[in-house]
Formats: C-alpha cells, structure tokens, sequence
C-alpha cells in the first residue's frame, strides 16, 4: 500500500485500484474541532481536485477535493456521529470515503510523504 | 481542502500587530487578519475555550475595537443627534448599548457609551472604527473634542469566575454591576473597567495603557481561573448568547426594531425623536417591522452559515445571517431574519445547505441565559 498527499492536504492510501482518502493531521489541526462531515454516497462519481466531502470546523466549512477521479465504494460513517475522529486520527479511523480508481497514472503528480512534509514545512 | 468561508473582515492593506500580538504568540495563538489587525483566531481550541468560559474565565484581547472619548460642552445634546439613547439621563459611571444611525434609520455601527470622568466614553467596533471617528468629525459641533485612544489597549475578562479572579487583583471591581463602569488602579496604573462584555457571561473589560496590558495579561492568566481565549470562541460565546455583530447581523440595510435592539431606543427619545431615522423607526417600532432578527435551532449536526436562505415550503421567507456550530448547546444554531409573520417562536421552516435542505425552528434568543450581574438582583 502507498500513500500520496495532495497539495491541498488529503491523503490517498493505494492498495491496487482502490483507494482510501482522508485529510492529513496538517489540516485537522489548521481546521481545529471538527463539528461536522459529509461524505460522499457510494456509488457517487467524483473528479480529480473536484468537490468530493466536506468539513466543517466550529468556525468554517472547508472543501476537500478527490485526489483522483473513481467511484465512491464507501463513505465513513463513523463520522456522522464521531466528526472528532477526524481530529484525533485524521490518516487512519478518521478517513473520509474509498474509491475506485479510474486510471492509476493520475496518482503521478501527488506527493509522497518526504515530499509533503517538506511542502508543509515550507507553509 | 480549502476553506469556503474566508474571513471578510480582511482588508487590503497588511494588517496591523497590536500591544498584545508577542503575547499571543507565546501562548501559542494562530494569529489571523481581523478588521485590519492580526489577531487570535484560537490556542488550545475553540471548543475548549468557549466551555472554559463559560464554566471559569477567559481573557479576550479586543485591543483592536476603537476607544474614543468626547468632551466639551453640550456634548450629550450633540451626540442624541446621532444615537437614540438617552445621553442626557446617562449618570457617570454608567454605560448604555447604543447605535450609529444613518438618515434612513440604517445601522453605522452598534457602540457602547459610557459616563467617565474626562467624558463620554465609546466603544465602538473594529472595522468600523475609522468610519465613525468621520462620521463624529463630520457630524459633532467643532467645539466637541474628539479624542481617539489609541495609546490604550482594551481586553475583555469573562465568565462567571472572572469577578473572583480579577477582584485579587483591582480590589473593588466586584462593587461594580452590569453596565456599570469606574476608574480603578493597577499599581500606579490607571485603569478604566467596566461590568459586561459581549458573551452572555458575567464580565469585565478593561481598558489600560497598551504599554503595560502584557504584564497586566500575564498578572491576570497567573489566577487559576483564568485562560487567554481566541476570536473564534468569542464568535461561538456571542451567537448563543444571541448578540448580533456588526457587518454580519446589523448594517446599513438594518434597523434597529427589526434587529430586535428596541431597547437601545430610549424611552425619552422615542417620544421626542430627533435621532436619524427617528420617523422611519418610530413608525417600525409602533406597527412592527416588516422583518425580524430571530433564532433558529437547527435539526441534526449540519452548521447552518451565514448566507444561507430561509424557506416556509416553497417561499423564500429570510436569511441566516450568523451560524455555526454552539459548544454550550452541543448543536447547529444560527440567528437570521425572517419575514414577521413566521418569527414567531415555535415556527417550523428550513434552511438550504449546499442545495439541501435542513429543519429549522424559530427559537427565542439567547439560546444560553444571559448570566449578567445586575444590580439588586440575588446573589
């Protein structure tokens, strides 16, 4: 399994053509107390750095955006009634939805985890 | 990821440090543009933060609202030509919630006045400060002095603890109730405190020289009651405490009968008028407004935000103009205007979210209990 980020801060876990995406400890901890979390139905289509969920902080309500285009197989339901999951593991029982891939060479121009550090460190 | 409710208070130019930004900073705030300054949004969290002040008491820095003292003679007849308070009747030490009308009977800005020694002491928000201190130049007699205090800082201590907490340290603030304010001592420091704030709670605020409101931050944060407390919980204390802020909840398209600020129309001023709008208000104030500002509780755990619109079925009835989620409350609520025939509360409408639609009910505000400290109320 490989794990890529995105410049907009999601994470993807690959195994084969499935996927788990999230959003990075990064930015639960720039969003602060997760309130609130839609995710997508399965079966939902989305886009590659397309609307794709949404969170929501005490104080705002942020886009996160599919890191490549596939179907949705599952959102997480835990966080219809635990959003805070998102805050106290965003890269692991805090995922957001997973998908189908639609074509794996879309996964080229995200980062891997040295490179997403350095990016975050350069924020 | 990106955030969909930018702040609007951003201005063009970079914003501005205030006497406590170093003081922020080590105490790990994130620091984020507000009406022109960098301020903090928030340090441990706003969740934590808001339910610590609620339940202790929290230090609030709102160094970046204006603090204007007028002076001169016949004062209190010039500024009632702009406000509809009773200034005359405003005995010192005392400080009354007021607004800056325009001709239509529009809200410039809500303020607070007080009585101080030197003058009339106001209070008047951040982003609109620059915009009122024109409007008074414009407006008050040449022989009015109009002094901007910008060489003094201005923090908020509140919560039901903060009198326990700041009584060790400027004996004699707890003879002080709500809205009453005086001239007191740090040291050899003057200080001017008044008895409220803008989060529902029993409260302070103080304003003191910016030179030493670090040392006097540090003195208060060292009682156990007390913790710096950032912006975003100020937001979520004042929504459930049913506050309007201005530029979100009141401005210029507002006025005050629909905003549900009758009370900041004095009962002399009403039957004198004489204030801007006066006609257009009295008449609102008599009929009722054609709108009202109103509560809504929201169904589920989806935040309702400010923009979004209101419906009775298929009609467009009002619009959200504060929202969020209340840590107090452990749900969605949000604060709106609604046409007067479905304010009442108790009345079912919906709110549309990103092209859904949520349930929402008109609610009396506040929608957590105002805990001020009044005079002559039990203890």
């Amino acid at each position: 399994m490989t794990r890529y980020f995105t410049a907009e801060h999601e994470w993807i876990d690959v195994d084969g053509s499935t996927a788990t995406v999230g959003i990075t400890d990064y930015a639960q901890s720039q969003l602060g107390d997760i309130v609130f979390v839609e995710t997508p139905a399965s079966g939902a289509r989305v886009t590659k750095g397309g609307d794709a969920a949404v969170v929501e902080s005490v104080k705002a309500a942020s886009d996160v955006y599919a890191p490549v285009s596939g179907t949705v197989s599952e959102g997480n339901d835990a966080l219809a009634d635990d959003p805070a999951l998102v805050n106290s593991d965003p890269e692991g029982e805090g995922w957001f939805f997973k998908l189908t891939l639609d074509d794996p060479s879309e996964l080229d121009g995200l980062m891997d985890d040295a490179a997403y550090k350095a990016f975050i460190a350069g924020l | 990821m990106s955030d969909t409710n930018e702040p609007d208070e951003i201005l063009p130019d970079a914003p501005l440090a205030l006497p406590l930004d170093a003081w922020h900073r080590a105490r790990g705030a994130r620091m984020v543009p507000f009406a022109g300054y960098l301020m903090p949004i928030q340090y441990e969290g706003i969740m934590a933060e808001h339910l610590w002040t609620r339940d202790s008491a929290g230090l609030f820095d709102v160094s970046h609202m204006g603090q204007l003292i007028l002076s001169g003679d016949g004062v209190d007849a010039a500024l009632e030509v702009l406000v509809p308070g009773d200034i005359a009747g405003l005995a010192e030490g005392r400080q009354r919630y007021s607004l800056l009308l325009a001709d239509d009977g529009g809200i410039l800005d809500d303020l607070m006045i007080a009585r101080a020694p030197m003058g009339l002491y106001l209070v008047v928000n951040g982003a609109m400060k620059w915009d009122d201190i024109a409007h008074l130049r414009e407006h008050l007699p040449d022989d009015i002095n109009i002094s901007h205090l910008e060489d003094r800082a201005l923090i908020a201590l509140q919560g039901p603890k903060a009198v326990d907490a700041l009584k060790r340290i400027v004996p004699g603030v707890d003879m002080l109730s709500f809205m009453e304010a005086g001239s007191f001592f740090w040291g050899l420091e003057p200080l001017w405190i008044s008895r409220s704030g803008y989060t529902g709670e029993d409260g302070f605020e103080i304003s003191l020289p910016a030179e030493h409101v670090a040392d006097f931050c540090d003195r208060l944060c060292a009682e156990p009651e007390v913790k710096p407390i950032g912006l975003g919980a100020r937001d979520s204390l004042r929504l459930e405490a049913g506050l309007p802020l201005y530029g979100h909840d009141l401005d210029e398209t507002t006025n005050p009968v629909e905003a549900d600020l009758g009370f900041a129309l004095s009962k002399r001023r009403r039957a004198e008028g004489g204030f801007p709008g006066s006609e257009v208000i009295l008449n609102a104030h008599a009929q009722g407004a054609v709108r009202r500002r109103v509560g809504l509780s929201v169904a589920g755990r989806m935040p309702v935000r400010e923009g979004a619109e209101i419906f009775s079925g298929a009609e467009k009835v009002g619009v959200v103009t504060s929202g969020g989620f209340a840590p107090s409350a452990n749900a969605p609520i949000a604060m709106g205007y609604v046409s007067a025939a479905q304010a009442a509360p108790g009345t079912a409408l919906e709110a549309e979210v990103r092209g859904k639609r949520v349930a929402v009910t008109v609610t009396q505000l506040p929608f957590i209990p105002h805990r001020y400290h009044r005079k002559g109320a039990a203890q």
